[in-house]
């Protein structure tokens, strides 16, 4: 599997993320993306007529979609991550999938415009964005009253990978994580997960000491 | 902080390359300006009253000054040496003082705990003594015999090496950082971070590099520094006071931030406080 990758995207890390989270093997193309755009340029406008990254290729199989990524590793890998112990929670899955994509567009935005210096409203998206934390918060505290500690049910699944990147990279775009407790929560218990790998802008936890 | 000795000074405004194909408006230190291409392959920069000020086209990137400045850029000799790839590593909005980033930049102690397994590693965070000294003939700050266990120093670095740095501060928001060049002993690999203040808290910053690597594809070669210095970018953005203390007071320096506080007395020295608290509050 061939990830078309930019070491600064969100979306390219929730797919880097998860693969180390699944043990999956993926052979990185570095893309450059800034300053170069390389994402615009005619071999990759081949790959993926819509300019965006990441791009993940698998024999014929070509995905524009970091959820779609997602599904197809999980399948592949890790069957547990696709949440589908319930109608319910399968359904959450779907929903929340499809929310992070809203949260590409304004988090993400936001963060483009404020730190790459791309054209944009900013402050239409970092609204946009934090309106997103707020229906996040609201559905991990709904979550959390029902004894679960993530999007979907008791485990992660890939519907809080898909939108854990944007999120916790809200800052970069501005958009302050002070007000969301329980994102702030679920956030940590993400970075806790076994097998969790970083990137710019998102810390590893630091290994506390033992209490003496 | 009208009149500022910092208005004489020059800072980069855009990539030298970028400009050709679009104008940009930016602001230096408060003031609106333009950068736009021309027909002699020289930028014209301007400000929004018409005024046209002073360009120099170096090290990959447009240059201006909103005064007159004294003396002509700075000069860094590696950038005209044969065999080096020059890297424009593109552009990235801090908030924050322009002072702090190159603050920052000069800072060793944080190598283990920002760049892990990078730059630095638990348990080798021991800052072993350094050399720091304010050269009076070339009016630069130095900081030379710098030494430091690092992981991956570089993109063409195999496995750990102690790595050994000079740090130099030829103007306000310039740094430039030479270390050990993993695959041509004897040589220096330079990485700048050239600093364009926009305001006293927020700043553009256009790091650069000449490095010795025939094997790194470019783009490894940008995004090794980009996720370096985007490590560095949420920190930098939440230091606390916002501006950088030329008084001692509020911050307590270490032995380890020796080139810090040569930095800050350097500055002091000058009257160079755009993007400076004065007074210790």
């Amino acid at each position: 599997m061939k990830l078309y990758d930019y070491i600064l995207s969100p979306d390219c890390y929730t797919v880097r993320l998860f693969a180390a989270l699944s043990q999956t093997e993926l052979a990185l193309r570095p893309v450059d993306f800034h300053p170069g755009k390389e994402h615009l340029g005619p071999e990759l406008l081949r790959l993926n007529p819509a300019g965006s990254l990441p791009v993940l290729e698998d024999g014929d199989l070509v995905l524009s979609e970091p959820a779609a990524m997602l599904v197809y590793i999980a399948e592949k890998a890790a069957e547990d991550w696709l949440g589908r112990t319930a109608p319910d929670s399968a359904a959450r899955v779907q929903q929340w999938l499809g929310f992070s994509r809203r949260l590409s567009d304004n988090l993400g935005g936001a963060r483009l415009c404020q730190m790459l210096l791309y054209p944009g409203d900013v402050a239409a998206l970092q609204l946009a964005g934090r309106t997103a934390l707020r229906e996040l918060e609201a559905g991990l505290v709904e979550q959390d009253l029902g004894g679960n500690g993530f999007l979907a049910g008791p485990n992660a699944t890939i519907a809080d990978i898909a939108c854990f990147a944007h999120v916790a990279l809200a800052p970069d775009g501005n958009v302050d994580l002070e007000p969301y407790p329980a994102i702030r929560r679920w956030l940590r218990a993400i970075r806790s997960l076994p097998g969790f790998i970083e990137m710019p802008g998102i810390h590893r936890l630091h290994e506390l000491k033992p209490d003496p | 902080m009208s009149l500022n000795p910092m208005i004489d000074q020059w800072y980069p405004v855009a990539i030298a390359t970028e400009v050709t194909q679009d104008s940009r408006e930016t602001q230096l230190m408060g003031t609106p300006i333009t950068v736009a291409g021309s027909e002699t392959g020289i930028p014209a920069v301007t400000t929004a009253e018409g005024r046209v000020l002073p360009v120099r086209l170096r090290f990959g990137h447009v240059w201006t000054s909103l005064g007159a400045p004294e003396k002509d850029l700075f000069e860094i000799e590696e950038a005209d040496q044969p065999g080096r790839r020059l890297v424009d590593v593109g552009v990235v909005r801090v908030r924050c003082s322009p002072l702090r980033a190159v603050e920052n930049f000069l800072d060793i102690a944080h190598f283990p705990f920002v760049h892990t397994d990078i730059l630095g590693a638990e348990p080798h965070t021991e800052v072993e003594d350094y050399t720091v000294e304010i050269r009076e003939e070339s009016d630069e700050v130095w900081a030379t015999q710098v030494k430091f266990f690092q992981p991956q120093a570089a993109k063409s670095a195999e496995g750990g090496i102690t790595t050994e740095y000079m740090y130099r501060v030829p103007a306000p928001t310039c740094s430039i950082l030479y270390k050990t060049c993993p695959p041509r002993p004897g040589e220096w690999d330079v990485i700048a971070l050239f600093v364009q203040p926009l305001t006293e808290e927020l700043c553009d910053v256009w790091p650069w590099m000449a490095l010795f690597d025939d094997d790194s594809d470019l783009t490894d070669l940008i995004h090794f520094q980009q996720m370096i210095f985007l490590q560095d970018r949420s920190i930098l953005e939440n230091q606390i006071p916002s501006r950088l203390p030329l008084d001692p007071g509020k911050e307590i320096p270490t032995r380890a931030d020796l080139t810090s506080v040569a930095y800050r007395r350097w500055l002091k020295r000058h009257g160079f406080t755009y993007g400076a608290q004065l007074v210790a509050q």
